[in-house]
């Protein structure tokens, strides 16, 4: 084949690029038969809802459907922005998403540090495969243990009324929501985040740390100048990532938690969307909201983006 | 002198690391393993002990009764079955379409490779919202069936990247070029070359695919109807928030309220761990695959 590439560039450059580009696509037909059916989906499923999410600009009706249904402009948008819920929503929103990113960012580096440093081999194992496990158990059950542990028969508050405190009702408390969300969320997530960091400490070439030691330096200092700077750029790359979700933050765990006493912390844009759309069959102004999210995420993902390649080395893309 | 006695202060410092470290991951696998533990030994333990709180992380009085009456529940059992349906046809569908469509992508050759990526990639930083993709759904006649369940999340473009990525790293160009050379078609190539040499990635990923599957809960809930197609997680939901179900499976056990009362706590602990269970027994078997797809998935980064 290089030789035929050869007598191609023979006829000079620009020629020569349209010549292989048409000779690989008849060689290779087949990988276009192959990746038909992973287009088709992507169509069918994901670009196609894409475009029916247009209908957050029209007045859906069931008659009309998505393409029939009259133009309306900006107002479901303008109606979200000022309905009275707005403000709550976003606060709510943003609080939460925040609070998690802050809460949740630090936990899995320690454990990844503490583990890549255990005295024994099977200790480490030992508690980086405990650790992981909770990752596995569903969002259902995760939030059936929290129900569990915190209900007022339940441990903990058993705990508290032994030590002669009064009893809390955790799940029906508007100030604790968030603090549930995220810490259940640090038990649920911690072991399997610090394993993405633990494969970047693998990385590290071993010279430095034996170089390090040769020069005197401590655990401690190892871990300051040589394993937290190799960390970096994933713990960069995941909070951008983070970042990016900062509207959309969990649907599954939130509607899990969410129940009547909590409403005022724990309504977020995710399950408005949900119960106004699907519940309210509200389904343009839904979507709207909806757009407004997705539009919001993928505007904080290029800025956060741009921001480290700008300050730092490190960008997603 | 002065050489020996840095070392001393160093080594010194580094078993002060140590102690702390130690307490460190143990207090880590206390904060996981208790709450598992207490879930475990109140299921197995009798009602009264469990309302007064004396269960630690060992059953108090040991007591089945609760697993008696979940292999009794159809609804429970039906749910599970449902789930098993679901996860192996999905994972299935997964993996083929995944490796077929992580495959052309893998091959610098591939003229279009960049769109296609572009295409795939793009699905996963700007999505559709939630009514356009159920009206997609709805419009396709897939509500209230299985289907709706394992297609549209056919393929996950982050696995995807993962198994493009394997490809690319793992699998010599010059092998499959030689292959090729030898007059094998991408479609020999695949099955008989790359295929066999992936064979840990495809672990891997019907791990990632499995469990997602089997944990799913939204779109259940949302896109079924008919309570003999429910999963397992709806119907643990349905279960663990409406009394109603658990009153009529402790129906047959007592009268007295408080005592069903009861008997329904020990009931929710025991229902927690029999929806656990197969991922966790499976977990010690599988988890150094999951490692393994964490470490491959971050090469990317």
């Amino acid at each position: 084949m290089s030789k035929k590439e050869k007598t191609g560039s023979a006829g000079g450059n620009r020629k020569s690029k349209w010549y292989i580009m048409r000779k690989n696509i008849l060689l290779h037909w087949q990988l276009y038969v192959i990746i038909a059916l992973p287009l088709i989906y992507l169509v069918m499923f994901k670009y196609i809802p894409l475009v029916g999410s247009q209908i957050a600009f029209r007045d859906y009706s069931f008659s009309g459907g998505i393409w029939g249904s009259p133009w309306v402009g900006f107002k479901h948008f303008e109606r979200f922005f000022q309905s009275p819920d707005f403000g709550k929503l976003m606060w709510n929103t943003i609080s939460l998403s925040l609070y998690n990113i802050v809460v949740t960012s630090i936990p899995p580096v320690i454990l990844a540090v503490a583990l890549s440093y255990a005295k024994w081999k099977w200790y480490g194992k030992t508690v980086q495969m405990v650790t992981y496990m909770p990752y596995f158990i569903s969002t259902v059950l995760v939030v059936g243990i929290l129900q569990q542990m915190l209900s007022l028969t339940g441990p903990i508050n058993n705990v508290i009324a032994s030590m002669g405190g009064d009893k809390i009702h955790f799940m029906g408390d508007p100030s604790l929501f968030q603090t549930l969300y995220v810490f259940s969320g640090v038990w649920q997530s911690t072991g399997y985040n610090a394993v993405i960091y633990l494969a970047a400490i693998a990385a590290v070439d071993p010279e430095l740390h034996e170089a390090a030691i040769v020069d005197g330096a401590s655990i401690w200092k190892r871990i300051l100048h040589i394993d937290l700077p190799s960390i970096l750029p994933t713990a960069i790359i995941l909070l951008i990532m983070a970042c990016g979700k900062v509207l959309t933050v969990g649907y599954e765990k939130v509607l899990l938690l969410q129940n009547d006493m909590n409403l005022s912390t724990s309504d977020i844009i995710s399950t408005y969307v949900y119960r106004v759309g699907l519940n309210g069959m509200q389904y343009s102004f839904s979507t709207a909201i909806g757009l407004f999210q997705s539009v919001v995420s993928l505007v904080m993902l290029l800025l956060v983006n741009w921001i480290s390649r700008r300050f730092g080395e490190t960008s997603l893309f | 002198m002065a050489v020996s006695y840095k070392h001393i202060k160093e080594s010194r410092s580094d078993v002060i690391f140590h102690v702390c470290n130690t307490i460190l991951l143990l207090l880590c696998f206390i904060i996981v393993a208790v709450p598992l533990l207490n879930v475990l030994a109140s299921s197995l333990s009798t009602p009264n002990a469990v309302v007064t709180g004396k269960v630690g992380i060992w059953p108090v009085g040991w007591n089945i009764d609760a697993y008696i009456q979940i292999f009794q529940s159809r609804m429970l059992l039906t749910g599970y079955a449902n789930s098993i349906l679901y996860t192996v046809i999905g994972t299935v569908i997964n993996i083929v379409m995944t490796v077929m469509a992580a495959y052309p992508l893998a091959i610098k050759k591939f003229v279009g490779r960049g769109v296609f990526t572009g295409l795939f990639v793009f699905t996963m930083i700007f999505s559709a919202p939630l009514i356009p993709t159920y009206l997609n759904i709805r419009d396709l006649g897939l509500i209230d069936s299985m289907w709706a369940l394992v297609l549209p999340g056919a393929i996950s473009v982050y696995n995807m990247i993962i198994a493009r990525t394997y490809f690319q790293n793992s699998i010599p160009e010059e092998m499959m070029e030689a292959a090729g050379l030898d007059g094998a078609n991408d479609t020999q190539i695949l099955l008989k070359l790359v295929l066999p040499l992936s064979k840990s990635i495809i672990a891997v990923l019907t791990l990632y695919y499995a469990v997602a599957h089997w944990n799913s809960y939204f779109d259940p809930y949302i896109y079924l109807n008919s309570e003999e197609k429910f999963t397992l997680q709806v119907v643990l939901r349905n279960i663990m928030s409406t009394a109603k179900a658990l009153q009529e499976m402790t129906d047959t056990i007592s009268t007295d309220q408080s005592q069903r009362a009861a008997l329904i706590e020990v009931l929710k602990y025991a229902i927690i761990v029999f929806g656990s269970l197969p991922v966790i027994l499976l977990y010690p078997f599988v988890q150094k695959h999951f490692v393994k797809g964490v470490m491959i998935g971050s090469l990317k980064g």
